[in-house]
């Protein structure tokens, strides 16, 4: 960060307070550590289900690869076998496309469907385009279609110290986004320390709407949503709710593959902002394969068998 | 000064690295005299979950090898191991082998995986075929590896017959994870370490260790075991088949009661092999 850049952070930090990094760490240690077994396993993984973004962001992206996505986002599990599909699953909350892809969602999912269609805008995911032209094309998501917007914030903007241009861009989205939720991406992975992630979570929440959200990254650096990230962003959010009253939602996107890991990050949610943010309406999975692994061990917890990943549209392999 | 004696912890070997099991939990092995040897894993369903999860990772790799390449790796462990003889023959000793009989069972296990080493890139010529068919069709029958196989060795020459049952059952592709003889575990964990030096990839091959009744059901209901292989009592047996009917997996038992005799060259053969290999038919127009 130039020098120009830690003077602006320094007053920002002192202002909304720094992250204790070691602390964090310690802290989210222990959520692996929970014993979450049977009912309440059950009741958690179909919580996670329901706050599944179903994600598909590929260059080879297909019409048809959509019109998939949007069956599996509605009826996430249907057997071979009749009767042998599980009960009471709840949709996901969203399918995430690119938005080109926004319209063949829409017309899949029709008018009034449960799953939402969210699209990645902003000239996602580096964000390097001029203004004019991210605005436009969250403009053309919103008319195809789009019930929420993800953006991604300027991180060279910010790690230059410009605060005041990384929050006119998210209030000129803000104000593209109309109506519909918006889901602003700060990217962690080139944010480099919790302290920026803490003052980029800040920043956007100040210029954002109530039931909009924060979201850790794009998925497309090394570097993805962790529970360390996770907890400084819900930290974040609970500080700034005690100070305003405005509940921000989070959605961590990223890396999260496993059943197992997506427990944790509720458990973290729960601990940290309580049972009011145990919802779809504020808080998220991004992932693409969460989804299969979700499903897998459902199906175990039916059955009492371990199940192969390739009973759910995995590689064989992909464990 | 004398010197601190420097003991070995039996660990077993999955995904290609000497683990202990998930639960900590250990079962004290001791030799026939009945003085203690050293706590052995006492392997979970956890700890089967995750050396299938190994193979199932490992199995598409090792698939793709080719067969020559494949064979040589078992011509390799089959190195490792003559090289380690002794200690070996010490391993089975503890079950109360005799010396001679011990090393006669560690040379006869060597001289199995170089019999398996050989059909590497014999085994297809035999098992596969061009099927006459009347049409302009060339009609072919190749062979391929199943998957993840479970293999249960018995406690009668507990390194001999997990040999035979590993070696026929990776040389094809497939991916195996094999229990060990609960009273006679010893030899599967040197086995283990021998594994680690031969070039075989991690994870093809896992060791667990522990109780059969507790991992039989297990091994039973796993969706991603395709097939079950070894040697097993009358009611495990029907433990075993009752779990693959529900999961659609093959089923090759011998019965513990026959006291099969691994030593001689009826238990090698090319249909042990075949065992875990499905068959595939292609028809392919044959050009102007």
């Amino acid at each position: 960060m130039s020098s120009t850049g830690s003077a602006a952070s320094r007053r920002l930090l002192d202002e909304i307070g720094s992250v204790d990094a070691v602390g964090i760490e310690e802290r989210v240690a222990k959520y692996s550590t929970r014993s979450i077994k049977r009912a309440s396993k059950v009741f958690g993984l179909k919580l996670a289900v329901s706050m599944v973004d179903l994600t598909t962001l590929e260059g080879k992206d297909t019409p048809g690869k959509v019109a998939s996505l949007c069956v599996k986002a509605l009826h996430p599990h249907v057997a071979p076998d009749e009767g042998k599909s599980l009960d009471d699953l709840p949709p996901v909350a969203a399918v995430c496309v690119y938005p080109a892809m926004v319209r063949h969602a829409r017309r899949h999912l029709g008018n009034s469907s449960p799953v939402r269609i969210a699209s990645v805008a902003t000239a996602f995911p580096s964000g390097q385009s001029p203004l004019k032209t991210r605005l436009a094309e969250v403009r053309a998501a919103v008319s195809d279609g789009a019930d929420e917007i993800d953006m991604v914030i300027n991180r060279g903007a910010f790690l230059a110290g410009e605060f005041g241009r990384v929050q006119d861009e998210i209030s000129a989205v803000v104000e593209a986004c109309g109506s519909r939720a918006l889901k602003v991406i700060l990217e962690t992975g080139e944010l480099e320390t919790y302290d920026n992630i803490r003052a980029a979570s800040f920043l956007a929440m100040r210029v954002i709407r109530p039931g909009d959200f924060i979201k850790t990254s794009t998925g497309k650096t090394s570097s993805n949503a962790t529970l360390g990230n996770n907890q400084v962003m819900i930290e974040a959010i609970r500080d700034y709710f005690l100070d305003t009253g405005i509940a921000i939602g989070m959605k961590p996107a990223g890396g999260i593959r496993t059943a197992k890991q997506s427990l944790a990050f509720l458990v973290a949610v729960k601990e940290t902002l309580g049972d009011d943010w145990l919802t779809p309406a504020r808080y998220r999975f991004g992932a693409s394969s969460l989804l299969n692994d979700l499903l897998r061990q459902l199906v175990k917890e039916k059955t009492g068998a371990y199940q192969a990943p390739y009973a759910f549209s995995e590689a064989t392999e992909s464990y | 000064m004398a010197r601190l004696i420097i003991t070995k912890t039996p660990k077993v070997y999955v995904g290609g690295a000497f683990i202990r099991s998930e639960s900590g939990r250990t079962f004290p092995l001791k030799d026939s005299q009945g003085a203690f040897v050293g706590h052995v894993p006492q392997c979970t369903r956890k700890d089967l979950r995750t050396a299938v999860e190994a193979a199932a990772r490992a199995g598409a790799g090792w698939a793709r090898r080719t067969a020559f390449n494949r064979g040589q790796i078992l011509y390799r462990l089959a190195e490792m191991m003559e090289a380690r003889t002794g200690e070996l023959a010490d391993a089975i000793m503890l079950g109360g082998t005799a010396a001679a009989t011990a090393k006669a069972e560690v040379s006869t296990a060597v001289d199995r995986l170089i019999y398996y080493a050989g059909w590497a890139d014999k085994y297809e010529q035999v098992l596969g075929n061009v099927n006459p068919v009347s049409g302009p069709y060339f009609n072919f029958t190749v062979t391929e590896p199943m998957g993840v196989i479970g293999l249960i060795a018995p406690d009668d020459a507990p390194l001999l017959a997990l040999v035979s049952l590993l070696a026929p059952t990776i040389v094809s592709g497939n991916a195996a994870v094999a229990l060990a003889s609960e009273t006679q575990p010893y030899p599967a964990i040197l086995l283990g370490e021998m594994l680690a030096t031969s070039d075989l990839p991690g994870g093809v091959v896992n060791l667990i260790t522990g109780y059969r009744k507790e991992l039989l059901p297990t091994f039973a209901t796993h969706q991603h075991l395709r097939g079950i292989g070894g040697t097993t009592n009358a009611e495990e047996r029907k433990l075993l088949q009752s779990g693959a009917a529900e999961s659609i997996k093959r089923v090759k038992l011998t019965s513990a009661e026959d006291r099969f005799d691994w030593t001689t060259d009826t238990a090698q053969s090319l249909y042990a092999i075949r065992d875990w290999l499905e068959f595939k038919t292609t028809w392919h127009p044959i050009g102007s």
